[in-house]
């Protein structure tokens, strides 16, 4: 057989590579393409990204430990093993929820005393002390910038499982906080993307209208789609509590909504609804009789 | 001592006549900056994923270096019948065990330097700042600890039959003591006896690998490690490695090299 030239198989390789470069680069630009906001309603259910293309459905067995991922450099490694007898609490997503961000939570101090002088040895090279990157770190002064870092974890997690919306959530309060609302929005695009008329990104998309962009109308809005979608839900994701308490959050903000652009009628309409679901039902009637006082003050206004 | 010396500059030589340091450094370069060329929500400063990446390859490569290594020092002296003129020069066995340990770690201490040059590197031109001593105690505990890995490989390549089964022991025995052997008390505790009992001497019996493992103090800017608990381990790991060497030349001083 007559041997080919090695300059003739160089050029018959790199014929290949350009025309397999042409094939896969529009491919890999799909892939990772983040999604525009007039996306984010067409129903696509699934992220096609590139671990669904390596891992297949797989890919969200992964999401969790993700999750964990962030939390544990939120404490900036001190985070409790398999083998430590602990309910692990998310602490990163506590400030997200609305919980305060408690330095004391169920992993404070998950070590305990040390059983024995290896084991005190050990914690030596270890993390040992539960701080959080947001208020301090291991050091005690590094600053709020560094909460950056549990970034590619949550990105990565919700890669693996487009639809845990926590992780959206979670990513998108430490991206306002990190004052990057842009990056917040686009996040939340892609969340909505994957998980289309999910009430509670649509919230989160209200707010950070209202909030950081200041676009009132914008976060309106948003907010009616998230309440039309709420109510567009099953039995059963209405009467949960997370159900309970975002309702209870897109209404009170619809109301605080109505109220500054002086629909007090509105407001008060929006009141009553929250007053169903809100565990504080007489804060809110107090705020329902503030509306209807003011109400009764502006001519030509009736009572709803 | 010149013996020895003489023994320790062949193995040190033999590591870069081989492939394995290139190739692994090369694979550690080359997943670390792929993964350092990533970029989250359009900020580049985001580097702590990337720390932990390169520290991982960095640990996994170092040992795959030194117990390759080490595991085919005495079984490719005997094969290749070279243990004989060597043994004649005079050579005494331990000499020989000293000199091949002492050659493998101080070659399993060039490589680590090498990877930790690269791991400072990369990280300081992404954080712009360059804690030196963190870097250099950690090289410090990671070689004291390819010392104890070293010692137990020897021992191995004169118990087991190749090369090959002393490799695949030992990483199975390394990577059970790094993940599991900071936990075994604990996992005593929730057994019982005499399981427990029998735990717990398997917990005081092994040597502590993980106690050498400051990857996420360095990764999580924790700051040094009190030199003083530093020194404790040090002595630590030199009981372990002084036993397993004790082991080695016990075996290797019995054993027919025919």
């Amino acid at each position: 057989m007559k041997k080919i030239p090695p300059g003739w198989l160089m050029a018959l390789l790199l014929t290949l590579c350009f025309t397999l470069a042409t094939v896969f680069v529009p491919r890999a630009t799909w892939w990772n393409e983040v999604p525009r906001a007039a996306d984010w309603n067409k129903g696509q259910s699934a992220a096609n990204n590139v671990f669904k293309l390596l891992l297949g459905e797989g890919r969200r067995l992964f999401a969790n430990e993700m999750f964990d991922m962030a939390d544990a450099y939120f404490h900036s490694g001190y985070y409790p093993s398999i083998f430590d007898q602990s309910v692990t609490e998310h602490d990163v997503a506590d400030p997200a929820e609305g919980k305060t961000e408690d330095e004391s939570s169920t992993s404070d101090d998950f070590l305990g005393p040390p059983p024995d002088w290896l084991a005190a040895l050990d914690r030596q090279f270890v993390p040992n002390r539960h701080t959080h990157l947001s208020s301090g770190g291991p050091s005690g002064h590094v600053s709020e910038v560094d909460v950056q870092e549990i970034l590619p974890w949550l990105k990565l997690a919700t890669d693996m499982n487009p639809q845990m919306i926590d992780s959206y959530t979670v990513g998108v309060y430490w991206l306002r906080r990190l004052h990057k609302p842009e990056q917040a929005r686009d996040f939340l695009f892609e969340g909505l993307h994957n998980n289309p008329g999910n009430s509670e990104l649509l919230f989160d998309l209200g707010l950070l209208y209202d909030e950081d962009f200041h676009d009132a109308s914008r976060a309106r809005n948003t907010w009616l789609a998230a309440l039309r979608c709420w109510q567009a839900q099953g039995e059963r994701a209405r009467t949960s509590v997370d159900g309970k308490r975002l309702y209870d959050n897109i209404t009170m903000n619809l109301a605080h909504s109505a109220a500054i652009a002086g629909d007090w009628p509105q407001a008060a309409k929006y009141l009553e609804m929250a007053k169903q679901v809100s565990p504080y039902p007489d804060a809110i009637q107090k705020q329902i009789d503030e509306a209807e006082k003011r109400m009764a003050g502006q001519p030509g206004t009736s009572k709803p | 001592m010149n013996t020895i010396w003489a023994l320790t500059g062949v193995v040190i030589k033999e590591l870069y006549r081989r492939k394995d340091l290139y190739v692994l450094f090369v694979l550690t370069a080359v997943i670390t900056l792929a993964a350092g060329s990533m970029e989250f929500f359009h900020d580049p400063n985001i580097v702590r994923y990337v720390k932990d990446l390169c520290m991982l390859l960095i640990w996994v490569s170092a040992l795959l270096i030194t117990i390759t290594m080490a595991a085919r020092q005495i079984p490719a002296e005997r094969e290749s019948r070279t243990i004989f003129p060597l043994l004649a020069k005079p050579v005494t066995r331990g000499q020989v065990i000293l000199g091949k340990f002492l050659g493998c770690w101080l070659a399993s201490g060039t490589a680590l330097a090498v990877f930790y040059l690269f791991f400072a590197v990369i990280t300081g031109s992404r954080e712009h700042y360059w804690p030196v001593l963190d870097y250099f105690q950690a090289f410090l505990l990671q070689w004291i600890m390819l010392g104890i890995v070293t010692a137990m490989t020897l021992l191995g390549s004169i118990v087991f039959a190749a090369p090959s089964s002393t490799v695949t022991i030992l990483f199975i025995v390394v990577a059970g003591i790094l993940f599991l052997g900071r936990h075994l008390n604990t996992v005593a505790l929730h057994n019982a006896e005499p399981l427990r009992s029998l735990i717990y001497t398997i917990y005081f019996i092994i040597p502590h690998l993980e106690l050498f493992d400051v990857r996420e103090r360095v990764v999580n800017d924790w700051g040094l490690v009190n030199w003083l608990d530093c020194g404790l381990a040090a002595l630590y790991a030199a009981a372990y490695t002084g036993l397993f060497l004790l082991l080695t030349w016990l075996g290797f001083r019995r054993k027919s090299l025919t």
